[in-house]
């Protein structure tokens, strides 16, 4: 079937959607946006966080025909043009990333939670986070970054 | 704190992003905006994708294989079996015994039996469902201690994989000394890598019968050698390209799907994408060996230990893989890191019909470490010593003696390691009743008060080899190379060592930096086409690339001063490369490299060997087997819910030696991450394996711990610089993964009064206040 959706702000119309296809699937082989990470495909590790309509889901439990008329935003398309967005560059300077396998969800994820949340304690950020595995870090760097991209965009008092 | 001092070969102090600094990652930035290419990102214009048949079963002949319905599917391309593997039949990191595909019998659930090429995954999936395997169930031998007798049927060597012996002074004598003997039997349940990039590649058909291979592995050229093995080719019609790797810890080291995408892509002439599903990687890929260790320990009342003596079992699985080195390695280290005088190990690694194991980051002394760990606790309280104190007396130092018979060279700071966690001032003790729920064990999922929390402190030390031991020849190439761009020095660095996320790019750039003075490095991909680096493993990747880009950056300089001295008319010996000047001896410019070299390049190729090592002997494990060594420690607080079994590990302080802080940030990373690898193996992750079957084969059901199961680490790095390595550095990634798992079982010991002889800790292990009979509202 036929999907109509706009990902990163870009109008897509693509034929030949399986029923059963999910939105992970449909970002990175039709549309061929591969930053969105298949790490578990049951919604456990958060790799494929992606946005539907400002809303922070798993792309990986979503059917790709669910999007249609829909908005759906990535981790390529948080930059909005001007060099990386905050989260990006802070989890860079934090140390944040090793495989990086994590790291698009987690940062999609992350930039979810200082969007509803400025300035968040070490403990929500834990909360709010634990449906993003990482393998690598121990995750105290990927703490790190949150609070330093909350830091530098201001929110932090 | 020992800070290392600058190497006098080191021509820019002022470098920025040199040796030493927490130099930010060079794919760091394709890593946080998504444009990373990953294995399983690979993409190639008219591809295929291969997906693989498994055998359901643990063990059953293969009487035959019907693919006829699967090849008649619309979009199938081809379906092969092991009739169709044109060269060795069967491949492995030592032996060669895992079947490329199935011929005579699944030895394991999950042993791939054919494979299929399609024009999409789904289409693959759907024919593999219409192959149709002919097999005879056999009975399963999933007991290791049977596989001991090494008289079991159907298993390769009866069941024995290989019996390490190591025996040292005279532990029967040594009994008479013993004031205080203590015993203990305890089992280790098996880890899974769970590395979130999944097994995946492409296989490109070349023009001359060859192929390349882009992938994520841990060795290249070991790959390359299996693979053209089992191909029928030579290895220069094998190319192996370093793919993105998302994580690896060991379970990257065997073949996953090379050899099945190349032979689908050989076959139907089209480029060919695999990769696995979360539940199929777990079937995938080689887990960390379940274990069995009884140990004895005796000392003396006032805390000498006198002797030690472990058996140590680990269940290999179905195939070899690396299991007779683990278990080795695992024996290396079986008495800990003490100085004790009478010590006897014996080791075995088995086969059985359970999923196979081999290396995972700790590599066998992951499993000692736990033991010995949880037996000096035991020893400590019998003899009413605190934990660490007994740890200190007996602490291993320079140039004492390794059951092994090697003395202890290079730094072995472990007084000052432990010193550090003696030091530390404990965490605040949480009132539960009053703190926000989400810091009690289970979190807001408590239903308790509180009331039945109780905390505990727990110690554990640990010690490995670091870099491959028993006398490999052990090398890593880099080449170097330096131009002219734009009037300034640009270098590349070319080394095959893979890099895994442990940051190995990084360090190749900032040596470059150090080195040469440059402030543009650029790296080439990982390739086969140079010569080898050796497996990033052994967390010795870090020293031999630096050993290798060292000195290839020394042969580039020295040619370049050369040059400049050619031009200059003064001996090459005064003059020192500064970036992009030469300088006199007072550090004043007198011609600048671009002048000096034009539009020609410098490169040179260096390869790097460690000093040598011998292996052990057969009767009495003795031999000088190791290049180096490392350690590590932690003290673990935890609280535990003793009436819901919950735990909450409250903070994991950590201390280690790593010689020179190569990258401070990538080095604490290496620590933290493998610190929460040991917390999950100590209080959550565990492959369930009944009859040879894994019953959790997914991330819903097998647990890796997430950002809230994870406390604070404060640590402690020391730089004691090594005397034999580039720039004092020592291996980092697998030492914090030994000590972690003991000192949280040692804190929950403490917290419980149990003696929880198994890990991972399960809820009803941990339950001591059952609920009282008769209790409830009135």
């Amino acid at each position: 079937m036929r999907v109509n959706v706009t990902v990163n702000g870009v109008a897509h119309s693509v034929d030949h959607v399986w029923a059963l296809e999910s939105l992970l699937d449909f970002l990175r082989e039709r549309v061929g946006l591969r930053g969105t990470k298949n790490a578990c495909e049951q919604g456990e590790c958060g790799s494929c966080s992606v946005y539907v309509d400002g809303v922070l889901v798993c792309s990986c439990l979503v059917a790709a025909v669910q999007v249609e008329g829909r908005s759906v935003v990535t981790v390529e398309g948080l930059d909005s043009g001007d060099g990386m967005h905050p989260v990006q560059q802070a989890f860079l300077d934090a140390g944040a990333v090793q495989c990086g396998f994590c790291t698009p969800g987690m940062i999609v994820a992350a930039h979810c939670l200082l969007d509803s949340n400025p300035d968040p304690d070490d403990l929500t950020v834990r909360e709010e986070l634990s449906g993003n595995l990482c393998r690598c870090t121990g995750y105290q760097k990927i703490l790190d970054a949150v609070h330093l991209a909350a830091e530098r965009t201001g929110a932090a008092p | 704190m020992t800070v290392t001092e600058t190497p006098t070969r080191i021509t820019t102090p002022s470098v920025v992003d040199g040796v030493g600094a927490s130099a930010t990652r060079p794919d760091g930035v394709p890593k946080v905006d998504g444009s990373f290419i990953y294995s399983s990102d690979e993409y190639h214009d008219g591809s295929l994708w291969g997906v693989t048949l498994r055998s359901p079963h643990p063990r059953a002949r293969v009487l035959a294989i019907d693919t006829s319905q699967a090849t008649g599917i619309d979009g199938v391309r081809c379906v092969l079996t092991h009739r169709d593997v044109p060269g060795s039949k069967t491949y492995g990191m030592k032996v060669y015994d895992e079947p490329v595909l199935a011929f005579d019998e699944v030895r394991y659930q999950g042993e791939p039996v054919a494979v299929v090429a399609a024009t999409h995954p789904e289409i693959a999936r759907r024919a593999c469902e219409l192959i149709v395997v002919d097999y005879e169930e056999l009975v399963p031998n999933t007991d290791p201690e049977m596989s001991l007798t090494g008289q079991v049927e159907g298993l390769f060597g009866g069941g024995l994989a290989r019996h390490v012996r190591i025996r040292h002074g005279d532990v029967a004598t040594a009994r008479a000394l013993a004031d205080v003997v203590v015993e203990g039997r305890y089992e280790m349940g098996t880890q899974d890598p769970a590395f979130l990039g999944p097994e995946s590649g492409l296989a490109v058909p070349l023009g001359d019968g060859g192929v390349e291979l882009y992938v994520s592995c841990q060795n290249l050229h070991l790959d390359q050698q299996q693979v053209a093995d089992c191909l029928g080719l030579p290895l220069d019609k094998v190319r192996l390209v370093l793919s993105g790797v998302g994580g690896a810890f060991g379970g990257k080291e065997d073949l996953n799907v090379h050899i099945h995408a190349c032979l689908l892509a050989l076959r139907t002439g089209r480029p060919v994408r695999m990769v696995y599903s979360r539940e199929e990687s777990f079937f995938g890929h080689v887990h960390r060996h379940p274990a069995i260790a009884d140990i004895e320990l005796g000392a003396t009342r006032d805390g000498r230990l006198v002797f030690t003596k472990v058996r140590l079992v680990l269940d290999g699985g179905a195939y070899t893989s690396t299991s007779q080195v683990v278990i080795a390695n695992g024996c290396y280290f079986a008495a800990g890191a003490y100085d004790v005088a009478n010590v006897e190990i014996d080791g075995f690694a088995t086969y059985t019909n359970n999923p196979p194991c081999g290396a995972m980051r700790g590599f066998g002394a992951v499993q000692s470490c736990y033991a010995i760990e949880s037996a000096m606790d035991r020893l400590a309280g019998e003899l009413g010593l605190h934990p660490l104190e007994l740890r200190m007396r007996n602490a291993i130092g320079e140039g004492d003696v390794l059951p092994t018979g090697q003395p202890v060279d290079g730094p072995a700071p472990v007084q000052e390691i432990l010193a550090y966690l003696r030091d530390l001032p404990l965490p605040a003790g949480a009132d539960h009743e009053a703190a926000d729920m989400r810091t009690r064990p289970g979190g807001v999922g408590n239903v308790t008060r509180g009331e039945g929390i109780r905390r505990g402190v727990g110690y554990a030390l640990g010690m490995k080899a670091i870099g491959f031991s028993g006398g490999m020849d052990d090398t890593c190439t880099a080449r170097v190379t330096v131009w002219i761009r734009d009037g300034e020095p640009v270098a590349e660095v070319y080394c095959a060592g893979p890099e895994l996320g442990q940051g190995v790019v990084t360090l190749e750039a900032q040596i470059a930096r150090t080195e040469l003075g440059v402030r543009t490095v650029e790296l080439r991909d990982k390739d086969t086409d140079i010569a080898e680096s050796g497996a990033s493993s052994a967390s010795r990747q870090s020293w031999m690339t630096a050993g290798a880009v060292v000195g290839a950056c020394g042969l580039v300089r020295d040619e370049i001063l050369a040059r400049a001295a050619a031009v200059l008319g003064r001996p090459a010996g005064e003059l020192t490369l500064d970036g992009p000047e030469i300088h006199d001896p007072a550090g004043h410019p007198l011609v600048p490299v671009a002048e000096v070299l034009g539009p020609e390049s410098v490169s040179h190729a260096f390869t790097y060997r460690h000093r040598p090592t011998e292996p052990v002997d057969d009767e009495r494990g003795q031999g000088n087997a190791h290049v180096a060594f490392a350690y590590a420690a932690h003290r673990a607080i935890v609280d535990v819910d003793v009436e819901l079994g919950l735990v909450k590990v409250v903070e994991m302080a950590t201390a280690q030696d790593v010689g020179k802080a190569m990258n401070p940030a990538g080095v604490e990373g290496q620590i933290e991450g493998g610190t929460v690898q040991g917390l999950g193996l100590a209080v959550m992750e565990e492959l369930q394996i009944t009859g040879g079957r894994i019953r959790n084969p997914s991330f819903t059901d097998y647990l890796i711990p997430t950002m809230l199961d994870v406390p604070p680490m404060p640590m402690k790095i020391f730089e004691f610089p090594h005397p034999d390595s580039p720039y004092g550095l020592n291996g980092v990634g697998e030492p914090p993964n030994l000590s972690s798992t003991p000192a949280i079982l040692n804190a929950l010991r403490d917290a419980t009064g149990l003696e929880l002889p198994r890990a991972p800790v399960r809820p009803s292990d941990l339950i001591t206040e059952p609920p009282v009979e008769g209790a409830g509202p009135e």
